[in-house]
Order: structure tokens, then sequence, then C-alpha cells
């Protein structure tokens, strides 16, 4: 792959934990992210999906070294950002920033909200004073809230308002990569589609580029340009969304898909049956999906699948892609 | 012949005394269940959802909350003019209770097959050997494998969907002719939730026995209910029979709620999402609660509560213009 047209760039990314057992020889790391590789765009907003545990968060993180991984190449702009030391980081920290999922923990309850906003200009000398907050006020507008806002505090705000104020604080100093985890995942779902809608705004708006990763398909279709599905630590598949969603080939994301609840009852009726699930186990070895795999064979059980490009840029980790 | 309702909920109304003052959490709620239905209550964060169950159930915490006013008859008998000692025997026997906190309603230090052996003994004039045995019978019923062995396994050693359907285990071990279950699959993923929606259903169906679903999620809805109540600031603003429901909407809320919710089928756009938020339950509007948020808002929808307009048959819509609506 050609580095240069991506704005992100991720390779063989790892992010192992390793348990502290007190009485216990246990030395198997847990391993959160295993092995994963994708790019993004300029522009475009990469979707990850994956059902809880299977390490989004992680690998969310992990990309905008808010934790360390453990091993792997992150490329932004070009640059490795592993091999930044603390000012070349600090340096680069406004281009990238995050949202969080939960709004009322990811806001100090003790500092207004221009102050959350106006923080990263600040301690980025970007702007001081009248500078900083009419920029506090612009920014605030942006997000649908309104300048006055900026004299209340956080506890004063429905989890929507909250939810714009971390996106104020993100874009205060004008990214180009924005990680959203979940960002609307503990709203409702009217408030859901307003945060949907800004984000989309925002992105046309300001030219961002998003990783955006949630558990839910139907969000993910909606805002993504390409999608990539995770199962316990790896890329299962990865796909321009469309084309996800019309010719899913990994067994795993066929499951997920017909789980999404229909809107409509009429269409309600047979599905094929879905396995129980299974304690992921078997360690390295195999497809780690293959213990709850319609279609397992021998080989799955021995040998782990790459991810293979299928055509039109619709990579899938399986060896029997029908 | 007509079916004679199970449950019939009368003007049903529940207050809470808070120090920012009175939370309007259930106002003049009216709806019936008949035997062998899944009725679905769904609406918002707040809407009222749980306190309506909680108040067919008499487990209200009062205070602060109180039943201020209504009836609840079930097969006949108002369960708000009973005793407690009376209650607690519909409790659990006849009507059944699936909380929204999965973790609160297992007991952590005791085995699954212990709570529901236990739930069993409450109830039913049973010994400990065919308790046991009734408790293998519940958990294999709700498809848990081996239930001989996961019989003595803790709660925290199943996985969440397994833990809901040990939890539906203990709610059905005495075989109610109601079950309310509260937002039974949200905390699960999307795979494990299509598997016990889809339990609940086949259970439902082989017990006949009713249900009231809680949920915030149209889909869910869509997926398994009969009937839908939708709830907005503590009162029923449209229900009906789901197919005439997703048919043919007949209140805005409805519409927007469903059209809030990204389609597949669609490229992406922007969504038509209900500006402003849901009111303060201890300060709501006059008026049509809605109308603050609503596109098709008139002055009169400011000046009283609009009542239930009769669509057709059985579908209501609390909107003074459902006609043009949708
Ligand atoms: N114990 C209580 N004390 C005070 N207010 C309460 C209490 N329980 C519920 N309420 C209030 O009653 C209203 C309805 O709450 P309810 O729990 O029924 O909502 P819900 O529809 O179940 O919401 P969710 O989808 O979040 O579960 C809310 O305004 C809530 O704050
Ligand atoms: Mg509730």
């Amino acid at each position: 792959m050609v580095q240069n047209n991506y704005l992100l760039h991720v390779e063989h990314l790892k992010k192992y934990f390793y348990r502290e057992k007190l009485f216990s020889s246990d030395k198997e790391p847990i391993r959160a992210v295993n092995d994963i590789t994708f790019s993004i765009r300029r522009g475009e907003t990469l979707g990850l999906v994956g059902e809880s545990g299977c390490g989004k968060t992680t690998a969310g993180k992990s990309i905008l070294r808010l934790i360390e991984p453990t091993s792997g190449r992150i490329f932004f702009n070009g640059i490795n950002i592993l091999d930044l030391n603390r000012e070349g980081l600090r340096k680069l920290r406004p281009r990238m920033q995050f949202i969080f999922q939960d709004p009322y923990e990811s806001l100090n309850p003790r500092m207004k909200v221009g102050e959350i906003v106006g923080e990263g200009l600040e301690v980025h000398r970007l702007a001081r004073g009248k500078e900083k907050d009419d920029r506090v006020a612009e920014i605030l507008g942006k997000v649908g809230l309104h300048p006055r806002d900026a004299m209340r505090y956080p506890h004063e705000f429905s989890g929507g308002q909250r939810q714009r104020i971390g996106i104020a604080r993100a874009i205060s100093l004008h990214p180009e990569l924005i990680v959203a985890d979940e960002p609307v995942s503990a709203l409702d779902v009217s408030i859901q589609a307003q945060i949907l809608n800004l984000l989309m705004d925002l992105r046309d708006q300001l030219g961002l580029t998003y990783l955006f990763i949630s558990h839910d398909l139907r969000i993910v279709k909606h805002i993504s340009d390409r999608i990539a599905v995770m199962y316990l630590g790896k890329m299962a598949e990865m796909a321009n969304g469309e084309d996800l969603f019309r010719r899913p080939l990994h067994p795993y994301t066929q499951i997920l898909l017909q789980a999404i609840p229909k809107l409509d009852p009429s269409g309600r009726g047979q599905k094929a049956p879905i396995r129980e699930e299974l304690s992921p186990d078997s360690g390295d070895r195999g497809c780690l999906f293959q213990p709850r795999c319609p279609h397992a064979k021998e080989r799955c059980r021995t040998e782990g699948p790459l991810l293979l490009d299928h055509g039109e840029d619709h990579f899938v980790a399986c060896h029997f892609v029908s | 012949m007509i079916k004679k309702p199970l449950l019939e909920i009368r003007s049903l109304t529940t207050h809470f005394l808070t120090e920012d003052g009175v939370v309007r959490a259930v106002e003049d709620v009216s709806f019936d269940i008949f035997p062998g239905e899944i009725v679905s209550l769904v609406g918002e964060s707040g809407c009222g959802k749980s306190v309506t169950g909680l108040s067919i159930l008499k487990l209200i915490p009062s205070p602060p909350g109180q039943i201020v006013n209504g009836e609840v008859f079930f097969e006949g008998r108002n369960l708000l003019a009973l005793e407690e000692r009376e209650m607690e025997r519909v409790r659990g026997n006849e009507i059944s209770m699936i909380f929204q906190e999965p973790m609160t309603s297992l007991n952590p230090v005791f085995t699954i097959g212990n709570q529901i052996m236990e739930a069993i003994e409450l109830h039913q004039k049973i010994d400990k050997k065919e308790a046991r045995q009734r408790a293998i019978e519940m958990l294999d019923r709700v498809r848990i494998p081996s239930p001989e062995v996961r019989i003595d396994s803790y709660p925290h050693q199943l996985s969440g969907g397994m833990r809901q359907r040990a939890m539906i285990a203990m709610a059905l071990s005495c075989q109610p002719r109601l079950l309310i279950a509260d937002e039974p699959t949200t905390a699960l993923d999307v795979t494990i939730q299509a598997q016990v929606l889809r339990l609940l259903k086949e259970i439902q169906r082989e017990m006949g026995m009713a249900v009231i679903l809680i949920t915030h999620d149209l889909g869910v809805v869509a997926e398994i209910a009969d009937r839908v109540a939708v709830m907005y600031a503590g009162r029923i603003v449209e229900s009906g029979p789901i197919e005439s429901i997703f048919g043919q909407m007949r209140h805005p809320y409805t519409r927007g709620l469903l059209e809030s919710i990204p389609q597949l089928e669609e490229k992406k756009k922007r969504l038509n999402a209900i500006p402003g938020q849901v009111p303060n339950p201890t300060d709501l509007p006059a008026g049509c609660k809605f109308h603050p948020r609503c596109s098709l808002r008139i002055d009169e929808c400011q000046k009283g509560e609009p009542p239930l307009f009769q669509v057709q048959g059985n579908h209501y819509s609390r909107c003074l213009r459902w006609k043009e609506c949708c």
C-alpha cells in the first residue's frame, strides 16, 4: 500500500493486556487487539463494528496513543507516531482527537463548558483571552449550543447536549482525524439522530476524517464509507459499506447482519438458527470464529486465516469464502 | 366470541414526590393484554415504561412514589386493591417480571439453580428434589446446554446471554399467565439479542403466556410484538396492532422515532431527527406534551391534552392532526 494516499495507516497493531494473578503462573495475555492492519483515506469515514469485548475501543485508543500499543506501526500523515517522543506527540495531538462514549464521565464536572472547550486552545497556545472566548463561542455555535452555554457546568445539560460539548472539545483544535468511540450509544434514539446529523455536517464543513466505532450496524452503515468488522481482536472483514451489506463474505458478518432487527414486521420469519455462543479458547491456533461458525472445517481448527483481498477492496479473513 | 382480556389497566397514574417537585411518571395510562399475546411498551428513557410495569405489580417504592389513581384488573380482580399478602401470591406466580438490570436480580453468591429452586419452592408445595428437577427442566426450556451441569453455576460463570436465559427461566419457573419483561435484551450483543428474542417468542407460544415487553427499540417491537403502545412523557400517545402501526403511523412522535433510526436500504443522508429534547418530568408543557418538538403543531395543541382518537379498530392516536400525520 502506498502510505501517502492515506491520512492514517495502521500496520500489525497489537495491544496485549497481562493479567496480574497472584497465585497463578498464567502468563497468557489477553490479546485485545491482535494484529490488525488498515488505512483511512483523508476525508473518509471508516466504521469499526463488532460485539462487546472484541477490541474496538482498545484499537481506537491505541491509534491515538491514549494507551501504548504493544507493537505495530501507526502512520499519521506518513509519520509513524510510535516513533515520536513526548514533545513530538504533543505537537501532533491537536490534529488527532477522541470522542468518548460516555458524555457523563468524559467531562470534568468542576469546569465550565467554556473552559472545557477552550482548554486545548490554551494548552497548545493557539488563543487566549478575548480571542479564545470568541473561538469558543464560534465552536459552540457549530455544535448547536448557545454562546451563553460557555458559562454553565456540564451537569446542567442533558445527555445529548453533553455529547455536543464533547464534540466541541474535539473539534476546537482543527483536527484532521477524529476517533469517535460509540459516540451515540448512551443516547436516546431521537437524540442519536441529532448527533449523527451533527457529526456528518461537521465532516462536510471541516473535511474531517473519522474512525467511527460502534456496535450498532445501522448507525455504522449510515455514517461510514467503508466498514471493518472485528472479532476477538482481529479483523474479520473490511469493505465498502454498501458492498459489505450486499455481499457479506465472512460467516460472522453474515450472522451479524442477519441479527439486525428489521423495522418491518411483515418481513418477520425464517432466519437461520444462530449457534450458541461458546467461550473463546484455543489460544493461537486456528480461526477464532471457528467455535461459532456454521461452516467450520478441519483446516479452520488448525490454521488461522489471513485477511485477503477478494476484489474491489473487499478484504476477508476466512479460508472458505463462498 | 369476544375474548376477555387477561389484564385491564385503567387510568393508571403514578407520581413521585421529589425535591424538585412532583414527577408525573405515568399519567392516565389504559390498555388491555389478552391471553397469549405480546404487547410492547416502547419509548425513550424516562417516559414511564418501567414505572408502568412496576405499578402493575405494586412494586413502586413508596415514598417517594405513589399510585395516585387507576385500576389494574387481572382476571377480573383489581390488583391495586389487594393486600400486600395477597399481592405476594400473585407476584412470581401468576405474574412474573424480568427486571431491567439483570445483575441486580440474580444474586451473585448463590448458584442459578438455588435461585430458581427458591422461586419454585416459594410458590409451590414440592420438595427439594422435585424442585431441582423442575429447575433443570426450566434451564433446558430456555435452551441452556447441559442444564444438569449448568444448574450449579454461579451467575458470573455464565455469559451475558446465558445469564439472561437463566433470568427468563427463573421468571417462568411457576408458569405465570403474564410476564413483564423490562428491556430483556438491551444489554446483549445483537446476535445474542436475536437468540433471546426468538427464545422468548417460542416459550411464549408453548406456554400460551401473555407478555408485556418493555423496550426502547422499535426494531425489537417489529420483531416480536403483536401490539404496541408508544409512550411519551408518561402518556400513551399511540397504540395498536403492529401491522397497523408500522403500516401507517398516526402520531408524529412515533414517526419521529422511526425516522431517527437509519434505514439499511438508504444511501446516507441526514436523518429526520426530532428537534429538541424530552421535557423535564416535573415541568411538563401544557396541552399535548409533544407539541414543543412537533412539526405539525398548531395553536390548539397547547390548549388541552388531546384525547385518544380512534384511527381504526384498536389503533388509537393522541394527536389532533392524526388524519394528516405521517
Ligand atoms: N424511585 C423514583 N424516584 C423518583 N423518580 C422516579 C423514580 N423511579 C422513576 N422515576 C421517574 O419516573 C419517570 C419514569 O421513569 P421510568 O423508569 O418508568 O422510565 P423508563 O421509560 O423505564 O426509562 P428507561 O428507558 O430509561 O428505562 C422518570 O422521570 C423517572 O426519573
Ligand atoms: Mg426502564
